[in-house]
Protein backbone atom coordinates (compact mmCIF):
# COMPACT_ATOMS: atom_id res chain seq x y z
CA UNK A 1 0.00 0.00 0.00
CA UNK A 2 1.19 3.51 -0.86
CA UNK A 3 -0.99 5.14 0.97
CA UNK A 4 0.76 4.17 4.43
CA UNK A 5 3.30 7.09 4.24
CA UNK A 6 0.66 9.84 2.74
CA UNK A 7 3.59 11.47 0.29
CA UNK A 8 2.77 14.21 -2.37
CA UNK A 9 2.26 11.67 -5.23
CA UNK A 10 -0.06 9.65 -2.83
CA UNK A 11 -2.25 12.90 -2.49
CA UNK A 12 -2.28 14.08 -5.64
CA UNK A 13 -3.34 9.88 -6.71
CA UNK A 14 -6.28 10.14 -3.86
CA UNK A 15 -7.28 13.51 -5.53
CA UNK A 16 -7.42 12.03 -9.02
CA UNK A 17 -9.54 8.98 -7.91
CA UNK A 18 -12.10 10.75 -6.24
CA UNK A 19 -12.24 13.23 -8.74
CA UNK A 20 -12.82 11.08 -11.32
CA UNK A 21 -15.44 8.99 -10.00
CA UNK A 22 -17.29 12.16 -8.63
CA UNK A 23 -17.57 13.65 -12.18
CA UNK A 24 -17.88 10.26 -14.14
CA UNK A 25 -21.33 9.72 -11.50
CA UNK A 26 -22.41 13.56 -12.01
CA UNK A 27 -21.82 13.32 -16.04
CA UNK A 28 -24.08 10.10 -15.69
CA UNK A 29 -26.34 11.14 -13.50
CA UNK A 30 -27.41 14.60 -15.52
CA UNK A 31 -27.01 12.87 -18.50
CA UNK A 32 -26.03 16.08 -20.85
CA UNK A 33 -23.06 17.79 -22.35
CA UNK A 34 -24.62 21.71 -21.69
CA UNK A 35 -21.31 23.53 -20.94
CA UNK A 36 -23.07 25.18 -17.58
CA UNK A 37 -23.67 21.66 -16.28
CA UNK A 38 -19.91 20.28 -17.04
CA UNK A 39 -18.57 23.38 -15.79
CA UNK A 40 -20.67 23.08 -12.65
CA UNK A 41 -20.38 19.48 -12.05
CA UNK A 42 -15.94 19.76 -12.20
CA UNK A 43 -16.34 22.66 -9.38
CA UNK A 44 -18.16 20.95 -7.59
CA UNK A 45 -15.97 17.96 -8.12
CA UNK A 46 -12.97 19.48 -7.02
CA UNK A 47 -14.23 20.82 -3.89
CA UNK A 48 -15.52 17.72 -2.70
CA UNK A 49 -12.25 15.46 -3.60
CA UNK A 50 -10.38 18.60 -2.31
CA UNK A 51 -11.97 18.02 1.32
CA UNK A 52 -12.52 14.33 0.92
CA UNK A 53 -9.23 12.88 -0.17
CA UNK A 54 -7.65 13.04 3.23
CA UNK A 55 -10.32 10.59 4.81
CA UNK A 56 -10.17 8.61 1.47
CA UNK A 57 -6.74 6.82 2.01
CA UNK A 58 -8.81 5.21 5.44
CA UNK A 59 -10.46 3.22 3.15
CA UNK A 60 -6.88 1.31 2.30
CA UNK A 61 -7.58 0.97 -1.66
CA UNK A 62 -4.30 -0.63 -3.18
CA UNK A 63 -2.33 1.54 -5.71
CA UNK A 64 -3.16 0.80 -9.79
CA UNK A 65 -1.33 -1.44 -11.70
CA UNK A 66 -1.62 -3.72 -14.84
CA UNK A 67 -1.95 -7.06 -13.04
CA UNK A 68 -4.58 -5.84 -10.03
CA UNK A 69 -6.81 -4.54 -13.21
CA UNK A 70 -6.54 -8.01 -15.19
CA UNK A 71 -7.33 -10.07 -11.58
CA UNK A 72 -9.79 -7.60 -10.75
CA UNK A 73 -12.19 -7.88 -14.37
CA UNK A 74 -11.42 -11.92 -14.06
CA UNK A 75 -12.93 -11.66 -10.98
CA UNK A 76 -15.71 -9.91 -11.95
CA UNK A 77 -16.41 -12.65 -14.46
CA UNK A 78 -16.18 -15.17 -12.14
CA UNK A 79 -18.65 -13.34 -9.82
CA UNK A 80 -21.12 -13.14 -12.89
CA UNK A 81 -20.85 -16.38 -13.40
CA UNK A 82 -21.50 -17.62 -9.93
CA UNK A 83 -24.57 -15.18 -9.26
CA UNK A 84 -25.93 -17.09 -12.72
CA UNK A 85 -25.49 -20.22 -11.49
CA UNK A 86 -27.28 -19.32 -8.44
CA UNK A 87 -30.13 -18.01 -9.43
CA UNK A 88 -30.33 -21.10 -10.94
CA UNK A 89 -29.75 -23.34 -8.18
CA UNK A 90 -32.26 -21.16 -6.14
CA UNK A 91 -34.86 -21.47 -8.49
CA UNK A 92 -34.74 -24.91 -8.74
CA UNK A 93 -34.59 -25.19 -5.07
CA UNK A 94 -37.87 -23.20 -4.21
CA UNK A 95 -39.61 -24.91 -7.45
CA UNK A 96 -38.76 -28.22 -6.51
CA UNK A 97 -42.14 -30.12 -4.46
CA UNK A 98 -40.75 -31.58 -1.72
CA UNK A 99 -37.78 -28.71 -1.08
CA UNK A 100 -34.54 -30.05 -1.70
CA UNK A 101 -32.88 -28.01 1.46
CA UNK A 102 -30.17 -28.65 4.04
CA UNK A 103 -29.60 -25.29 5.99
CA UNK A 104 -27.08 -24.74 8.33
CA UNK A 105 -24.38 -22.28 9.46
CA UNK A 106 -20.79 -22.69 9.42
CA UNK A 107 -17.48 -20.84 9.83
CA UNK A 108 -14.64 -20.34 7.40
CA UNK A 109 -11.84 -18.05 7.54
CA UNK A 110 -10.10 -15.63 5.26
CA UNK A 111 -7.11 -14.60 4.98
CA UNK A 112 -7.35 -10.67 3.95
CA UNK A 113 -6.32 -8.03 6.22
CA UNK A 114 -8.24 -5.02 4.32
CA UNK A 115 -12.06 -4.22 5.84
CA UNK A 116 -12.75 -3.21 1.99
CA UNK A 117 -11.73 -6.68 0.97
CA UNK A 118 -13.41 -8.65 3.33
CA UNK A 119 -16.49 -6.52 2.44
CA UNK A 120 -16.29 -7.40 -0.91
CA UNK A 121 -15.23 -11.12 -0.36
CA UNK A 122 -18.93 -10.80 1.88
CA UNK A 123 -20.86 -9.66 -0.84
CA UNK A 124 -19.65 -11.82 -3.19
CA UNK A 125 -20.28 -14.92 -0.89
CA UNK A 126 -23.96 -13.63 -0.68
CA UNK A 127 -24.34 -13.19 -4.20
CA UNK A 128 -23.28 -17.07 -5.08
CA UNK A 129 -24.84 -20.47 -4.62
CA UNK A 130 -26.56 -21.43 -1.88
CA UNK A 131 -24.44 -19.02 0.81
CA UNK A 132 -24.74 -16.18 2.64
CA UNK A 133 -23.20 -14.09 5.28
CA UNK A 134 -24.44 -13.12 8.47
CA UNK A 135 -21.23 -11.95 10.59
CA UNK A 136 -17.52 -10.83 10.57
CA UNK A 137 -15.04 -10.23 12.98
CA UNK A 138 -11.47 -10.62 12.79
CA UNK A 139 -10.78 -13.57 9.74
CA UNK A 140 -13.36 -15.42 10.38
CA UNK A 141 -16.67 -15.54 8.53
CA UNK A 142 -20.06 -16.89 9.88
CA UNK A 143 -21.93 -18.43 6.96
CA UNK A 144 -25.54 -19.55 6.51
CA UNK A 145 -25.18 -22.74 3.56
CA UNK A 146 -28.68 -23.77 2.45
CA UNK A 147 -27.29 -26.80 1.86
CA UNK A 148 -24.30 -27.85 3.62
CA UNK A 149 -22.10 -30.37 2.44
CA UNK A 150 -18.98 -30.32 5.02
CA UNK A 151 -19.22 -29.42 8.64
CA UNK A 152 -15.31 -28.62 9.04
CA UNK A 153 -13.62 -25.58 8.69
CA UNK A 154 -10.93 -26.00 6.20
CA UNK A 155 -13.36 -27.76 4.08
CA UNK A 156 -15.77 -25.18 4.18
CA UNK A 157 -13.53 -22.31 3.54
CA UNK A 158 -12.00 -24.42 0.32
CA UNK A 159 -15.79 -24.90 -0.93
CA UNK A 160 -17.01 -21.46 -0.47
CA UNK A 161 -14.47 -18.69 -0.41
CA UNK A 162 -11.40 -20.25 -1.94
CA UNK A 163 -12.72 -19.05 -6.26
CA UNK A 164 -12.67 -15.42 -4.95
CA UNK A 165 -10.10 -14.77 -2.28
CA UNK A 166 -7.03 -16.53 -4.75
CA UNK A 167 -7.92 -13.25 -7.09
CA UNK A 168 -8.96 -10.91 -4.20
CA UNK A 169 -5.18 -11.65 -2.94
CA UNK A 170 -3.55 -10.22 -5.76
CA UNK A 171 -6.21 -7.30 -6.24
CA UNK A 172 -5.25 -5.88 -2.67
CA UNK A 173 -1.40 -7.50 -2.18
CA UNK B 1 -45.55 -4.13 -29.98
CA UNK B 2 -42.87 -4.41 -26.79
CA UNK B 3 -45.26 -1.87 -24.59
CA UNK B 4 -47.69 -4.39 -25.05
CA UNK B 5 -45.46 -6.78 -23.37
CA UNK B 6 -44.24 -4.66 -21.19
CA UNK B 7 -47.45 -4.00 -19.90
CA UNK B 8 -47.76 -8.09 -19.26
CA UNK B 9 -44.34 -8.00 -17.45
CA UNK B 10 -46.01 -5.65 -14.94
CA UNK B 11 -48.70 -7.51 -14.19
CA UNK B 12 -46.28 -10.51 -13.52
CA UNK B 13 -44.51 -8.51 -11.37
CA UNK B 14 -47.85 -7.59 -9.70
CA UNK B 15 -48.39 -11.41 -8.66
CA UNK B 16 -44.63 -11.23 -7.58
CA UNK B 17 -45.45 -8.21 -5.23
CA UNK B 18 -48.92 -10.24 -4.09
CA UNK B 19 -46.90 -12.91 -2.80
CA UNK B 20 -44.71 -11.37 -0.84
CA UNK B 21 -47.30 -9.01 0.52
CA UNK B 22 -49.08 -13.03 1.67
CA UNK B 23 -46.16 -13.45 3.47
CA UNK B 24 -45.56 -9.99 5.08
CA UNK B 25 -49.01 -10.44 6.60
CA UNK B 26 -48.62 -13.92 7.68
CA UNK B 27 -44.73 -13.75 8.70
CA UNK B 28 -44.48 -15.23 12.19
CA UNK B 29 -42.01 -12.58 13.54
CA UNK B 30 -40.90 -9.60 12.81
CA UNK B 31 -37.29 -10.23 10.60
CA UNK B 32 -39.82 -12.15 7.91
CA UNK B 33 -41.82 -8.67 7.66
CA UNK B 34 -38.66 -6.40 7.14
CA UNK B 35 -37.52 -9.19 4.55
CA UNK B 36 -40.67 -9.23 2.95
CA UNK B 37 -40.23 -5.19 2.89
CA UNK B 38 -37.04 -5.55 1.29
CA UNK B 39 -38.08 -8.26 -1.53
CA UNK B 40 -40.71 -5.47 -2.73
CA UNK B 41 -38.87 -2.86 -2.73
CA UNK B 42 -35.87 -3.97 -4.74
CA UNK B 43 -39.37 -5.46 -7.08
CA UNK B 44 -40.99 -2.13 -7.35
CA UNK B 45 -37.52 -0.46 -8.55
CA UNK B 46 -37.45 -2.61 -11.23
CA UNK B 47 -41.04 -1.99 -11.85
CA UNK B 48 -40.43 1.89 -12.08
CA UNK B 49 -38.22 1.57 -14.77
CA UNK B 50 -40.58 -0.63 -16.42
CA UNK B 51 -43.13 1.85 -16.06
CA UNK B 52 -40.68 5.00 -17.35
CA UNK B 53 -40.46 2.90 -20.65
CA UNK B 54 -44.25 2.50 -20.80
CA UNK B 55 -44.89 5.97 -20.32
CA UNK B 56 -42.14 7.26 -22.16
CA UNK B 57 -40.96 9.69 -19.27
CA UNK B 58 -37.37 10.00 -18.59
CA UNK B 59 -37.58 11.31 -14.90
CA UNK B 60 -39.07 8.20 -13.84
CA UNK B 61 -35.75 6.83 -13.67
CA UNK B 62 -34.52 9.39 -11.25
CA UNK B 63 -37.74 8.45 -9.40
CA UNK B 64 -36.20 4.66 -9.26
CA UNK B 65 -32.43 5.73 -7.75
CA UNK B 66 -33.78 8.06 -5.45
CA UNK B 67 -36.57 4.85 -4.22
CA UNK B 68 -33.93 2.99 -3.92
CA UNK B 69 -31.62 5.21 -2.20
CA UNK B 70 -34.25 5.48 0.06
CA UNK B 71 -35.11 1.72 0.75
CA UNK B 72 -31.47 1.02 1.74
CA UNK B 73 -31.11 3.51 4.25
CA UNK B 74 -34.68 3.05 6.06
CA UNK B 75 -33.89 -0.90 5.89
CA UNK B 76 -30.79 -0.64 7.22
CA UNK B 77 -32.69 1.42 10.58
CA UNK B 78 -35.29 -1.09 10.56
CA UNK B 79 -32.13 -3.99 10.82
CA UNK B 80 -31.01 -1.37 13.65
CA UNK B 81 -34.21 -1.09 15.41
CA UNK B 82 -34.65 -4.69 15.37
CA UNK B 83 -31.45 -5.42 16.25
CA UNK B 84 -31.38 -3.22 19.84
CA UNK B 85 -34.46 -1.28 20.09
CA UNK B 86 -33.31 2.41 19.17
CA UNK C 1 -31.76 -4.89 -30.67
CA UNK C 2 -35.45 -4.42 -29.06
CA UNK C 3 -36.09 -8.37 -29.41
CA UNK C 4 -32.02 -8.71 -27.10
CA UNK C 5 -33.89 -6.24 -24.34
CA UNK C 6 -37.45 -7.92 -24.35
CA UNK C 7 -35.77 -11.14 -23.24
CA UNK C 8 -33.46 -9.80 -20.71
CA UNK C 9 -36.89 -7.92 -18.94
CA UNK C 10 -38.62 -11.15 -19.76
CA UNK C 11 -35.50 -13.21 -18.07
CA UNK C 12 -35.32 -10.86 -14.87
CA UNK C 13 -39.16 -10.32 -14.98
CA UNK C 14 -39.21 -14.18 -14.49
CA UNK C 15 -36.47 -14.34 -11.89
CA UNK C 16 -38.32 -11.34 -9.67
CA UNK C 17 -41.17 -13.42 -9.52
CA UNK C 18 -39.56 -16.66 -8.62
CA UNK C 19 -38.03 -14.49 -5.77
CA UNK C 20 -41.20 -13.42 -4.39
CA UNK C 21 -42.36 -17.29 -4.87
CA UNK C 22 -39.56 -18.43 -2.39
CA UNK C 23 -40.41 -15.78 -0.12
CA UNK C 24 -43.43 -17.11 0.52
CA UNK C 25 -42.41 -21.00 0.36
CA UNK C 26 -39.33 -21.55 2.12
CA UNK C 27 -39.58 -22.34 6.11
CA UNK C 28 -37.43 -20.20 7.87
CA UNK C 29 -35.89 -16.47 8.43
CA UNK C 30 -32.37 -16.87 6.39
CA UNK C 31 -33.43 -19.12 3.80
CA UNK C 32 -35.54 -16.31 2.41
CA UNK C 33 -33.22 -14.19 2.91
CA UNK C 34 -31.10 -16.22 0.72
CA UNK C 35 -34.30 -16.68 -2.04
CA UNK C 36 -34.83 -12.78 -0.92
CA UNK C 37 -31.41 -11.51 -2.01
CA UNK C 38 -30.33 -13.63 -4.75
CA UNK C 39 -33.00 -13.50 -7.17
CA UNK C 40 -34.39 -9.76 -6.73
CA UNK C 41 -30.92 -8.49 -6.94
CA UNK C 42 -30.34 -10.50 -10.22
CA UNK C 43 -34.19 -9.99 -11.71
CA UNK C 44 -33.77 -6.67 -11.13
CA UNK C 45 -30.08 -6.28 -12.74
CA UNK C 46 -31.87 -7.69 -15.57
CA UNK C 47 -35.00 -5.98 -15.99
CA UNK C 48 -33.12 -2.76 -15.78
CA UNK C 49 -30.19 -3.68 -18.38
CA UNK C 50 -33.03 -4.80 -20.59
CA UNK C 51 -34.69 -1.51 -20.87
CA UNK C 52 -31.66 0.04 -21.21
CA UNK C 53 -31.09 -2.03 -24.15
CA UNK C 54 -34.00 -1.03 -25.57
CA UNK C 55 -33.49 2.54 -25.31
CA UNK C 56 -30.16 3.17 -26.13
CA UNK C 57 -30.15 6.56 -25.30
CA UNK C 58 -31.17 5.41 -21.29
CA UNK C 59 -28.52 2.91 -20.75
CA UNK C 60 -26.07 4.72 -19.16
CA UNK C 61 -28.26 5.59 -16.27
CA UNK C 62 -29.88 2.30 -16.48
CA UNK C 63 -26.45 1.01 -15.47
CA UNK C 64 -26.35 3.11 -12.91
CA UNK C 65 -29.63 2.03 -11.26
CA UNK C 66 -28.42 -1.74 -11.80
CA UNK C 67 -25.10 -1.41 -9.82
CA UNK C 68 -26.28 0.37 -7.31
CA UNK C 69 -29.29 -2.18 -6.32
CA UNK C 70 -26.26 -4.97 -6.88
CA UNK C 71 -23.95 -3.15 -4.35
CA UNK C 72 -26.81 -2.00 -1.93
CA UNK C 73 -28.98 -5.27 -1.86
CA UNK C 74 -26.67 -7.87 -0.32
CA UNK C 75 -25.89 -5.08 2.12
CA UNK C 76 -29.16 -4.56 3.59
CA UNK C 77 -30.29 -7.81 3.63
CA UNK C 78 -27.27 -8.71 5.47
CA UNK C 79 -28.11 -6.51 8.10
CA UNK C 80 -31.40 -7.89 8.47
CA UNK C 81 -29.74 -11.13 8.91
CA UNK C 82 -27.59 -10.15 11.65
CA UNK C 83 -30.03 -8.65 13.50
CA UNK C 84 -31.89 -11.33 13.53
CA UNK C 85 -29.22 -13.63 14.28
CA UNK C 86 -28.71 -11.40 17.78
CA UNK C 87 -32.40 -11.13 18.54
CA UNK C 88 -32.44 -14.92 18.52
CA UNK C 89 -34.65 -16.00 15.93
CA UNK C 90 -34.55 -20.02 15.45
CA UNK C 91 -33.81 -22.05 12.38
CA UNK C 92 -36.34 -24.47 11.19
CA UNK C 93 -36.31 -28.30 11.82
CA UNK C 94 -34.61 -29.16 9.06
CA UNK C 95 -31.07 -27.44 9.99
CA UNK C 96 -27.97 -29.57 10.38
CA UNK C 97 -25.62 -27.99 11.95
CA UNK C 98 -25.40 -24.48 14.01
CA UNK C 99 -21.85 -23.32 15.00
CA UNK C 100 -22.96 -19.76 15.73
CA UNK C 101 -21.83 -20.47 19.65
CA UNK C 102 -18.35 -21.85 18.72
CA UNK C 103 -17.99 -18.13 17.21
CA UNK C 104 -19.46 -16.08 19.74
CA UNK C 105 -17.21 -17.95 22.80
CA UNK C 106 -13.94 -17.81 20.00
CA UNK C 107 -14.66 -13.79 19.76
CA UNK C 108 -14.99 -13.32 23.35
CA UNK C 109 -11.78 -14.90 24.28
Amino acid sequence: MVNKNPSFVGKVGNFLYLFSFLFLLWFVLTNTLNPEELFTGISISIVLSLILSNNYKKLGLPPLGIKRIEYFIMFTLVLLKEIVKANFDVAYRVLHPKLPIKPGIVIIKTELKQDIAKIILANSITLTPGTFTLDIKGNELLIHWINVRSEKKEESTKKIGERFEKYLKVVFA
Amino acid sequence: MSETIMVVFLGLISVGILLSLIRMFIGPTASDRAVAVDTITTTIVGMLVILAFVFQRYIYLDVSLVYSLLAFVGLCAIARFLERGF
Amino acid sequence: MELVGVIFTGIGVLFLLLGNFGILRLPDVYNRIQAGTKCTTFGTFFTIIGIGIIQPEWFWKCLLIAVFVLVTNPISSHAIARASKKIGVPLCDRSVVDQTKEFVEREET
